[in-house]
């Protein structure tokens, strides 16, 4: 089996399998990770989402032989108990979780969103979250997450303009 | 991997007590030796769980660790939080103490699992007595070590002291040495019913500190941060992977496979047993390959269903196999005789009638089914997200010839669950493909089979039907339902013909049948209630086999009844939430009515509203359920989008009583839940098939809602009854949304949305 290397939340991991396994399946059983999972195969879910090069990507569709070189974030690697990143922490606040499952793609759209967008207004919010599925309906809290989010992000660049103008 | 760790630590001292599992361990592999020592055999980490023991519901240790044993499991509603705050106020310490340890067939009682909104209705009771008595034994301990009288004691986060400041003080933790060794009464009853009790009385409702108050829901840090551990993650050491084969016509069995067609792929290979047939591989993508790749021929078989848009007429047609007369629900039902009740809306000045169509409809989970089973040397270990693991333990104990008490079931939370959906198949797939080959193996399910092969909640064609006299009072009121059986399919898997690898297998499904009929206190006179059931469309491993979803069949129920209270009040020019207070006689169905009308600001008057020309169309409506203790009053304001047929239900108002409120901030949650996952159903959602098999197989195929088409708001009201027992939460919202939605786009257009799901093409063909 061909070799490859992917670089998972800064560290560099070899892996050996085949050119056309998704990703997905070299995140969740060669590296044992928890944060994105298997919901369709299909890319119509996004529990499986990650970010490859600033974008929010579906790992499960997306062979390793296309990634390899390149740099993916996950949501294992987003955050830690200790410093969970603002979204994370916007999405403890506002318990924006029924069964969690799908939990990992509407976090790791909303990282990539807003750092492309910092300041959505609630329609781009939604436009920003458009076809990932959650099936518990828990979508009123995680718009209330996002927002959260991006208030805080707001805020925090706020002080760091305001620490850089002084 | 290494092995997955169970939820608390393991029980040391049960491991040193169980002597059989040490002889077990004798001469078998490393890698079992392995699993052993975490303690992980079925045998090893049996605990002693007689309801009738204290010791069987907590577990304190001597830094003042609470474990709570619950024998249901959280959903993603949050219940374990809940129950972790009836335990903690009843034995007086800090929330943060208390573990619950939910769904293990080895470590919980059989409390019956997930279902009927029981986790706090039912499920807290035993815990409330266990968690109190545990408490009275700790203070009497505490009475004996320090002289003091009892009466004279306090406890405050564990900390045992004397009132008046005397400075002598002991903790439970020094208390608790070798467990309770208390016994508990027992109603002799497993399942939702299960219940003890204990000398100590619980605490009255009005001494509560921590039960009612908003405390953080214990899952969800771990959700976020991807720290936890679903079913899915669960890999055993030396575990294959597999993936199971379907047929492309329903009801073909494979008949010849040709194994060269894999023989590439590494380390796959074919398991068959019966009917059933699946590959496995060392790697699950090899498993999924070897899946796509295998050659099979299936038996030609006649297509088994009607084609799909002939499924109303269908049912219609339909024998009748059995109805509310002869079982459903506790048992036999009052006799039917609609004789009376025809004759009189016959006779009346005015008549309204309605039929109600509901399709089939998909749990379609998050992430499809999903089992973990190891079966060797005479006893199975088993993970599953299933909703009721002790039933499944006895259902898979049938399937692999073992006794129960061989085969432990470890549930591990799952992409929710809301009925027997396709979470108890995997599992049983998992064993016995297991005990073909000898090692531990997981079953993942494809999307297309979470969708294409979950029992289905039941299609139905709902007939009502009000005489009217001369002054536009109600005379006589009829209610059929006539639908396929929501006990298709079991509603727990304790016997594997309730399962599609039992029926594959050889064993006959089971003939059970049950619907659902209205029960809010309406009083209209002469009325006459009931249901129908039909045949099932194929009597093995079937597609479109049926069982409960969400609330059973009550969604289908009232989006009829709440539906048809608006047609005759529309036909009567009264207003909605009017003539249902007329009627209304249970006061906390009226209570919630009221408090929905003034939450939302309700204005009296007959639907529809006046003015119908706009491109964008404003209604309101309004929709009632009681059931499992619960009292939900909705409110839904829709826009109508004349020119492409989208409704928007934009505003909810929710009036909410479920007794006593254990944790308001789970509540809210789960309210918002009920009601979103409500929309979804009503507008989006219908499985769609031909004569051959199911067509809905993904999420373009089965759309369901995202979040463009959330509501912008819902306003919630609960009323809180702490002298009321806590009731469900789980279903009755979700009960009300079909109706109310349905009920705003009459208001808004003028145009009765008998049929669900109010599609955009139903939608805007209704308004041409």
């Amino acid at each position: 089996m061909p070799r490859y290397t992917v670089i998972v939340d800064g560290t560099r991991r070899e892996l050996e399998a085949d050119a056309d396994m998704p990703l997905l399946y070299a995140l969740r059983g060669d590296l044992a990770l928890k944060g994105p999972k298997f919901g369709c195969g299909l890319a119509q879910c996004g529990a499986c989402t990650v970010i490859l090069n600033g974008a929010a990507t579906r790992s499960c569709v997306i062979p390793l032989s296309a990634v390899d070189g390149a740099s993916v974030r996950t949501l294992d690697g987003l955050g830690t108990a200790d410093k969970p990143h603002p979204v994370q922490a916007a999405f403890i606040a506002e318990e924006a979780a029924q069964c969690g499952y799908c939990t990992n793609g509407w976090i790791m759209t909303a990282v990539a969103g807003l750092e492309r967008n910092p300041n959505p207004t609630d329609a781009e919010i939604r436009s920003m979250l458009a076809g990932l599925k959650c099936r518990c309906g828990t979508h009123m809290a995680i718009m209330r997450a996002v927002r959260r989010a991006a208030d805080a992000l707001a805020s925090t660049s706020a002080d760091n303009s305001s620490e850089r103008d002084a | 991997m290494s092995d997955s760790p169970l939820p608390v630590a393991f029980d040391r001292r049960a491991f040193l007590k169980s002597g059989a599992s040490l002889v077990f361990v004798v001469g078998t592999g490393g890698i079992t030796i392995a699993r052993r020592a975490a303690g992980q055999t079925v045998s090893a980490a049996a605990r002693a769980i007689a309801p009738t023991s204290l010791d069987s519901w907590l577990q304190l240790d001597a830094s003042g660790a609470v474990t709570a044993f619950f024998g249901k499991m959280d959903m993603g509603q949050g219940v374990d939080t809940a129950i972790a705050q009836v335990v903690a106020e009843e034995l007086d310490v800090d929330v943060a103490r208390v573990t619950v340890v939910m769904g293990d067939t080895h470590r919980t009682p059989n409390q019956g699992g997930a279902s009927g909104s029981s986790g706090c209705r039912l499920g807290a009771n035993a815990l409330r007595n266990a968690a109190a008595e545990a408490r009275r034994v700790l203070v009497a301990r505490a009475s004996e070590r320090l002289g003091v009288p009892a009466a004279d004691l306090r406890v405050t986060d564990g900390r045992v002291s004397a009132a008046g400041g005397s400075g002598r003080a002991v903790t439970y933790g020094e208390l608790i040495a070798d467990g309770f060794a208390t016994e508990l009464d027992w109603n002799e009853r497993y399942g939702n019913n299960l219940n003890v009790t204990g000398v100590a009385k619980p605490k009255s409702p009005g001494d509560y500190r921590v039960v009612g108050t908003p405390v953080p829901r214990k899952d969800i840090a771990g959700k976020v941060m991807a720290t936890t551990e679903y079913c899915h993650h669960v890999r055993l050491p030396g575990m294959l992977h597999a993936r199971t084969l379907r047929p492309p016509v329903a009801n073909a069995v494979p008949v010849r496979v040709d194994e060269s067609s894999i023989a590439a792929i590494p380390g796959a290979r074919v398991v068959r047993k019966g009917d059933f047939i699946a590959v496995v591989a060392p790697q699950e993508w090899h498993a999924i390959k070897a899946s796509r790749e295998l050659k099979v021929t299936w038996s030609e078989t006649a297509p088994p269903f009607p084609r799909g848009d002939t499924l109303f007429s269908h049912i219609r047609a339909a024998p009748v196999a059995s109805d509310s007369a002869r079982g459903g629900f506790g048992g036999a039902g009052q006799p039917i005789n609609a004789e009376p009740t025809l004759a009189a809306i016959a006779s009346s000045a005015r008549r309204v009638e309605a039929d109600y169509e509901v399709p089939f409809q998909s749990h379609a989970r998050m992430g499809p089914s999903v089992g973990v089973a190891d079966v060797r040397a005479g006893e199975a270990l088993v993970y599953s997200d299933t909703q009721k693991s002790h039933d499944q333990r006895d259902g898979i104990a049938k399937i692999l010839g073992l006794p129960p008490e061989k085969v432990r079931v470890i549930w591990k939370p799952g992409p929710g669950s809301y009925g027997r959906s396709d979470s108890d198949e995997a599992a049983f797939e998992a064993a016995v493909i297991s005990q073909l080959v000898g090692a531990p193996v997981r079953v993942q399910w494809m999307r297309n089979e979470g969708h294409g092969w979950d029992p289905k909640a039941p299609a139905c064609v709902i007939s009502c039907k009000a005489g009217l006299n001369a002054s536009n009072e109600i005379a006589a009121w009829y209610f059929r339902a006539k639908g396929f059986s929501g006990w298709d399919v079991n509603f727990n898997s304790a016997d594997p013909k309730d399962t599609l690898v039992g029926q594959l297998l050889g064993i006959k499904k089971g003939d059970a049948h049950n619907f659902g009929a209205p029960a809010e206190s309406y009083a209209f006179p002469n009325t006459v209630k009931y249901w129908e059931t039909i045949p099932t469309l194929l009597d093995r491993a079937s597609p479109l086999r049926c069982a409960h979803m969400r609330a059973p069949q009550e969604p289908q129920v009232h989006f009829a009844h709440e539906s048809f209270i608006d047609e005759v009040a529309a036909a009567a020019g009264v207003d909605p939430i009017a003539l249902r207070l007329k009627h209304l006689r249970d006061p906390r169905e009226i209570a919630v009515v009221e408090e929905v009308a003034r939450l939302s600001k309700w204005q009296s008057r007959p639907s529809p509203a006046s003015s119908r020309s706009d491109a964008v169309l404003r209604g309101r409506g309004v929709s009632l359920n009681s059931g499992f203790g619960g009292y939900v009053a909705t409110v839904c304001e829709v826009e109508v989008e004349r020119a492409t047929g989208r409704v928007w239900p934009r505003r909810f108002f929710v009036a909410h009583d479920c007794g006593l409120i254990i944790n308001p901030r789970g509540l809210h949650g789960t309210i918002e839940g009920n009601v979103v996952q409500g929309v979804s159903r009503t507008l989006f959602e219908e499985v769609r098939f031909d004569e051959r098999n199911v067509l809905s197989v993904d999420w373009a195929t089965y759309p369901i809602l995202e979040i463009g088409d959330a509501p912008e708001s819902i306003e919630i009201a609960t009323i809180n009854r702490p002298e009321e027992p806590s009731g469900g939460a789980g279903e009755p919202a979700h009960v009300t949304i079909p109706a109310a939605i349905a009920n705003a786009v009459f208001d808004a257009t003028g145009v009765r949305m008998r049929r669900l799901p109010l599609t955009v093409e139903r939608v805007k063909a209704a308004l041409a």
